[in-house]
């Protein structure tokens, strides 16, 4: 968990902000680029590689996540003044753990495969330092609507990284996105051969590496000065 | 011999972080110094040997399908697995408050040492993903499951020790500016992933 997650909170000025004014687009957009919670704020990492091997069980996880971070943002946000201080890990917690349940009973109700291929992660989103990292960050200073609205953000920002992540893990792997073949016949007899070492869990911390290095080359305001 | 074997296994190839990315956040965020890799290490090692093992008798005595029965034969139905995240959780916060306060009893010394680790520890995912691997895997005896934890701790300390050891000495290379620090970081962790790999198919 990094330093740069403690945001300003963002100004609400009087009851009749509109539902999404310039500074709530902010607060679900940014969160897609320069502060991405992977690649910039250090948040969520943990599961976002275990789970990037094909795009169909990182797009469930990515859609579980956003679910838990909004929520937890939005119910942790409107009970945020009758917390007292010293038991907020222990309030968080549960209330994460409690959505995560519930994520978790659906997902094995509905999509059994998708919830077998993620095994113990889904599980791991109550230990994910996103959904904690914002609550702590954000929720705990701000409105509900702001704060579900950055909860949706930051979960987007975790799926995009994770689908784009699986996408190339996916294509180069073994030929295939969402499970439907792309890499034509012709090229497998022509000598082409999947390269089995994206499917293996190392290559995901590379793929990642290399995202962050696009990433700060186009924008020099991320690059560490260390 | 079968210990040994899930020791091995836990250590090396099944690692934390190499194989399931597990405790990255505090993996990536603390590993700037040996010296504070090596705090973080040792009470992630002390902290998943003590709350796995908790946490597997509650899982067979407690929450499994029919693991009741021992109170009485009323019982023996009930199926509690899907409150197993939540006691997890608060037995693993638990834990973790417990030690802290018998570490800063007994050890003050070590206390001084891990300092702002300890409580992080309570949302290191590499504690609950030990507590979640253990009821996945279904191991036999109370043996194994501590065998694995402390398996599992050891992996993570020998990870983190040896990429805050690179990372100190890479401070003096020349990396391209927007790969410094993070980018870096994840690409040697891939590398040593790699490394790691060769420890595949060993079986004692």
């Amino acid at each position: 968990m990094s330093v740069e997650t403690i945001k300003p909170a963002v100004q609400n000025k009087g009851p009749k902000e509109p539902l999404f004014s310039p500074g709530n687009k902010k607060l679900l957009k940014d969160p897609l680029n320069n502060s991405n919670p992977i690649t910039v704020q250090v948040l969520g990492i943990c599961s976002a590689l275990a789970v990037t091997v094909q795009m169909k069980p990182s797009i469930v996880m990515a859609l579980s996540v956003v679910v838990v971070t909004a929520f937890s943002n939005l119910a942790i946000s409107s009970i945020r003044n009758i917390i007292p201080d010293r038991i907020r890990i222990i309030v968080q917690l549960v209330i994460v753990a409690a959505l995560v349940i519930l994520v978790d009973q659906v997902l094995k109700a509905f999509f059994y495969d998708v919830s077998k291929q993620l095994s113990v992660f889904v599980g791991l989103i109550i230990t994910n330092c996103i959904v904690m990292g914002r609550l702590e960050a954000f929720a705990m200073g701000n409105k509900p609507w702001p704060s579900f609205l950055d909860g949706i953000g930051n979960g987007l920002g975790y799926g995009l990284i994770l689908v784009v992540v699986s996408a190339v893990r996916e294509l180069f792997g073994s030929g295939k996105l969402m499970g439907f073949q792309v890499v034509p016949d012709f090229f497998y007899k022509n000598g082409y051969f999947n390269n089995g070492f994206t499917i293996l869990p190392p290559m995901a911390l590379i793929i990642v590496g290399v995202i962050i290095w696009i990433q700060r080359s186009k924008n020099p305001k991320l690059i560490e000065s260390d | 011999m079968e210990y040994i074997n899930i020791f091995v296994k836990a250590v090396f190839i099944e690692n934390m972080i190499f194989a399931y990315f597990l405790g990255m956040c505090s993996y990536l965020a603390i590993s700037k110094t040996v010296k504070n890799a090596v705090g973080l290490g040792i009470a992630v090692i002390f902290v998943l040997a003590v709350s796995v093992p908790v946490c597997y008798l509650l899982e067979n005595y407690v929450l499994k399908a029919g693991a009741m029965s021992w109170l009485s034969a009323d019982f023996a139905n009930v199926d509690l697995g899907f409150l197993s995240f939540i006691m997890y959780i608060a037995i693993i916060a638990a834990i973790v408050q417990l030690v802290e306060m018998v570490v800063e009893k007994f050890a003050p010394a070590l206390y001084a040492a891990l300092g702002i680790f300890l409580p992080l520890i309570a949302v290191n995912c590499s504690i609950l993903g030990g507590a979640l691997f253990m009821q996945e895997r279904e191991y036999a005896t109370l043996g194994e499951a501590t065998v694995f934890a402390f398996g599992s701790g050891v992996g993570w300390f020998i990870a983190i020790v040896a990429i805050a050891a690179i990372r100190e000495k890479i401070r003096y290379s020349n990396v391209p500016a927007p790969l410094k620090g993070l980018g870096i970081t994840f690409i040697i962790t891939g590398l040593m992933g790699i490394a790691f790999m060769s420890f595949m198919g060993i079986e004692l």
